[in-house]
């Protein structure tokens, strides 16, 4: 915070967090670090100490050839890392299971349902409650955990809101979750953080978080969209495209993320490989 | 006729590709063109390209790094420019279909061919001199292995100028490096220069452990072995572990990508997941393997030059040892954002996480080697000292991304990258160029110059920070990795800081050469006559410099750790026995035949020409058979010639 405060205007990401399970991963963070701190400090002024006291010229410091073990320093050589690993496993073991990502947020307000298909190249979310889809925005209220479900109608990416904590791949043919909540209203970056192709760079959407009156504003705008997410609509959105602009569909069919989850598993591209590979050798 | 190869696979529009290439093409002329007018083409292939000699290989092993670290920087500092351009807007210089070709050569290059080369280099080099060994186990093997790795080096090279390289990071993750989002024969170039250099990586593992087992002189048990020694051992056991895994890995994906099977598809059952571990299975104890050999060259480095005894030799074998089996389990750390769960994910951090045990006591074992020493501030102890300061700060970041939560915000980000480059140049690079100071007298005669060492040294040390410190910042504040171009602005002044240490390295290498070119001009000034330039420990340094071919006149009769300062010590001198004879392998160009047909067979799978690929695959066989009818391959050096070349060189140190 003290950084942020240094750099004024700074958007910090993940070390300036807007809900909870980011705000416990900075924790996290900086706790592991601070400890980790407790040898590495001293390891570094010892290397430059040493290196100062014992160099050649300095015939005065003591020099002893042949002194090659003692068990007082392997003593400290060996617990000392082990101490600070043990209570950092403890951490771990605990962290990993309080903020595994698929857990769901435990919280009063029933959550909200959003299911998230990554395209080449940009995202498509679809609220099944409310039968609506977007691509590249979505919007939630603060303090209602967000339910996601994950996948890949291509390769792999990862879906990412670096102020709202962790990420988690998105797989063609399988379903990864991830449940995620805002603690302040704000508009906030997301990305895919794994590589996957071309347009990568531009595959970003805006997550925003405001409180239930603006929510539902933003809803009714969607509703009021001209187009429908349709298969044919469907089909061409889902074509190779970059710097997608953000885009709204007043009704899906609630199942597509089931139907995109099983033609991605199912579908017979090997068909298409075969052609291909014909075409070559007729070429020849 | 020529399959998938056509005019339109040189990449004319690209200038900066096409430059580039015509620039490697110039070069690689003008070393032909010095060759021929200077008539030195009988001696490099007699007395180096069909060398058998584990120091020569070793040498030229050095130089293919050397050559492979310069391509792989000027991918790294494009990227570096690309980003500080890119920001706001603007597209940079840069195209994603280039961009993306870059970062993926960029790694495959540094770790295949620059980093493996330069260490397998070194272990070539100096494990025989140092167990008291006349040559490696297997000679020919040696060479073959040397000769598989070229073929790979000149297929990725051969990509630059004829087609494309891959643009799926560098290990190639399907769904994306599958036929159906990667049709150009980039992936195939990637496929095809792994997999030959792989077999040859994985024969000279073969190579080594037979070499460290067998090979040692009479008294040096494996607990008096000098610690590079074991580090190149542990090092060959994982490199014959886990280079069949990649291997197994590229296949399955290349039976995806040529006969259209489905082991990594998204549909028809492929599963990604399981290229995801195959891969990491092999790629994390890569990094040891790496990393294992740069650990033995410092504590080599270190009691030389603090003229002390190695402190905690026990701890630091088993240290070793401890290190390279866990690197076997802890492969998945590298996907905790896949969904695996608590367990799993919890079990593999906390696995990660006690790596850092092993090697907080090789970190103590350095140091308190240092403590009550006598420092030489010699170019290779720099090195050392500089790795170890940054090693731990590239330790604690490793520590701190294998907390899975933490992971889960700072996977694939430039967190990531700024830790891996830490470690590895902290670590890799900084012990190979120690090592390579520090060897340089054995292998040549004289040493390099002081002055323009340390010049490399600070501007690499300086260049790493500048570089660095600001990917580790700008990975906190979200910016994930492999991107083009990007909007946020907050981003942009870390980016230059970046690109300028990126200069800063670039002076460190250029330093690096110039020491190189200045001391070979200059140096009867730093002629070493002694065969013991630094008051070294160990066997490599009781021998003259450079060794004769076979190493040692008469194999010494070890009784201690550091064999050759008891020797001095005790104030006994080289041996002036009387001379045997010594059996040595005759040169072969089998091994360069053979490296020339798998480059044939890599270049024609890659473009589809079957004929072609057919040929080369019968070449290496029919080489191979023809070499094993080869029946007068060794030879006896007289005891009188051995005499006379002992005698020449006692001479010369007189």
């Amino acid at each position: 915070m003290a950084a942020t405060l240094l750099l004024g205007g700074c958007n910090w990401g993940v070390l300036d967090p807007q809900g909870p399970i980011g705000e416990a991963e900075r924790s996290l963070i900086l706790e592991s670090t601070l400890l980790m701190l407790i040898i590495v400090v001293p390891v570094i002024v010892l290397v430059c100490a040493f290196a100062w006291r014992y160099r050649a010229s300095n015939t005065k410091a003591k020099y002893m050839p042949e002194w090659d073990r003692s068990n007082a320093v392997a003593a400290v050589m060996v617990l000392a890392p082990v101490a600070i690993v043990s209570v950092l496993a403890v951490m771990t073991w605990q962290a990993s299971h309080r903020l595994d990502p698929f857990k769901a947020i435990v919280s009063d307000a029933k959550p909200i349902a959003i299911d998230v298909v990554a395209l080449d190249w940009k995202w498509l979310f679809i609220y099944p409650e409310l039968r609506i889809a977007t691509v590249n925005e979505i919007a939630f209220p603060t303090d209602v955990p967000v339910d996601f479900r994950i996948t890949s109608a291509s390769v792999m990416n990862s879906f990412f809101i670096p102020q709202l904590g962790s990420q988690i791949y998105a797989m063609g043919g399988m379903q990864t979750k991830l449940s995620l909540m805002a603690s302040r209203a704000g508009s906030y970056a997301g990305l895919s953080a794994n590589y996957s192709g071309g347009g990568f760079s531009d595959m970003k959407f805006q997550a925003i978080a405001s409180d239930q009156p603006s929510y539902e504003r933003w809803i009714a705008k969607v509703k009021a969209a001209p187009q429908a997410l349709s298969d044919g609509v469907y089909v061409a959105l889902a074509k190779p495209s970059e710097k997608h602009p953000v885009e709204y569909f007043s009704s899906v069919a609630p199942d597509l993320f089931d139907q995109i989850l099983h033609d991605t598993k199912s579908e017979p591209r090997a068909a298409a490989m075969l052609g291909a590979a014909l075409c070559i050798a007729n070429k020849e | 006729m020529l399959g998938k190869l056509s005019l339109d696979a040189l990449p004319l529009d690209q200038p900066v590709i096409m430059g580039a290439f015509g620039f490697m093409g110039l070069v690689a002329f003008s070393v032909l063109a010095a060759l021929t007018y200077f008539g030195r083409w009988k001696w490099l292939w007699t007395e180096w390209l069909t060398t058998v000699d584990h120091k020569k290989i070793g040498v030229m092993y050095i130089i293919l790094a050397l050559v492979m670290l310069l391509r792989g920087f000027s991918d790294a500092i494009m990227m570096r420019t690309q980003l500080a351009l890119a920001h706001g807007g603007a597209a940079g210089y840069l195209p994603p279909e280039h961009y993306d070709q870059i970062f993926s050569a960029h790694g495959a290059i540094m770790i295949f061919f620059m980093a493996m080369p330069f260490v397998i280099g070194m272990i070539n080099i100096v494990v025989p001199l140092q167990i008291g060994a006349r040559d490696v186990a297997f000679p020919f093997l040696n060479s073959l292995s040397f000769w598989l790795t070229v073929a790979g080096f000149g297929l990725i090279n051969v990509s630059l100028g004829i087609g494309e390289f891959a643009r799926t990071g560098w290990l190639a993750y399907p769904p994306l490096s599958e036929l159906g989002y990667s049709p150009g024969v980039g992936v195939d170039y990637y496929i095809w220069s792994l997999q030959i250099s792989g077999v040859g990586t994985t024969l000279s593992g073969v190579n080594f452990i037979a070499t460290i087992l067998r090979n040692r002189a009479p008294g040096m048990t494996l607990m008096r072995m000098p610690v590079f020694t074991w580090t190149a051992l542990c090092s060959s056991i994982q490199i014959v572990a886990a280079f069949p895994i990649l291997t197994i890995c590229l296949a399955l994906l290349s039976l995806d990508r040529y006969l259209g099977m489905h082991f990594f598809t998204n549909d028809l059952g492929g599963n990604q997941m399981m290229y995801v571990n195959l891969i990491w299975a092999w790629g994390h104890p890569e990094v040891y393997i790496l990393i294992l050999p740069a650990f033995g060259i410092f504590s080599e480095v270190v009691a030389t030059f603090s003229g002390k005894r190695l402190f905690g030799y026990v701890p630091m074998v088993v240290a070793t040892m401890v290190i390279a089996v866990l690197s076997f389990l802890v492969w998945l750390h590298h996907f905790f954002t896949m969904g695996a769960g608590g367990d799993v994910n919890g079990f593999f951090g906390i696995a990660t996480m006690i790596i850092a045990i092993p090697t907080g006591v090789k970190v103590f074992n350095w140091l308190f080697t240092m403590y009550r020493g006598r420092i030489r501030f010699s170019v290779p102890i720099l090195w050392t000292i500089g790795f170890m300061i940054t090693f731990v700060i590239g330790g604690m970041t490793g520590v701190l991304l294998a907390v899975p939560p933490a992971d889960f915000v700072l996977h694939n980000s430039l967190f990531l990258v700024a830790h891996f480059h830490n470690t590895i140049i902290g670590g890799v690079v900084f012990g190979l160029l120690a090592g390579f100071n520090y060897w340089f007298p054995k292998v040549f005669g004289f040493r390099l110059n002081e002055k323009l060492g340390r010049c490399a040294f600070w501007c690499w040390l300086v260049g790493f920070y500048l570089a660095f410190i600001p990917l580790y910042i700008v990975g906190l504040m979200g910016m994930t990795r492999r991107l083009n171009h990007y909007d946020n602005p907050d981003w942009h002044p870390f980016m230059i800081v970046a690109a300028v240490g990126a200069v800063v390295i670039l002076c460190g290498i250029v330093f690096q050469l110039v020491q190189l070119v200045v001391s070979i001009v200059q140096r009867e000034k730093t002629r070493d006559l002694t065969g013991d330039p630094w008051n070294g420990r160990t066997l490599e340094w009781a021998i003259p410099s450079p060794p004769p071919a076979y190493n040692f006149a008469e194999i010494p009769i070890v009784t201690g750790r550091d064999a050759f300062w008891e020797t001095k010590k005790s104030r006994t001198t080289r041996g002036v026995g009387r001379f045997q004879r010594i059996h040595m392998p005759r040169n072969t160009s089998a091994g360069l035949v053979i490296g020339g047909f798998a480059l044939v067979l890599g270049f024609a799978l890659v473009w589809h020409i079957w004929w072609m690929a057919a040929a080369g695959a019968v070449g290496i066989v029919a080489t191979a058979i023809a070499y094993s009818f080869k029946l007068n391959r060794e030879y006896f050096l007289s005891a009188l010639d051995v005499e006379r070349s002992e005698k020449l060189l006692s001479l010369a140190a007189v």
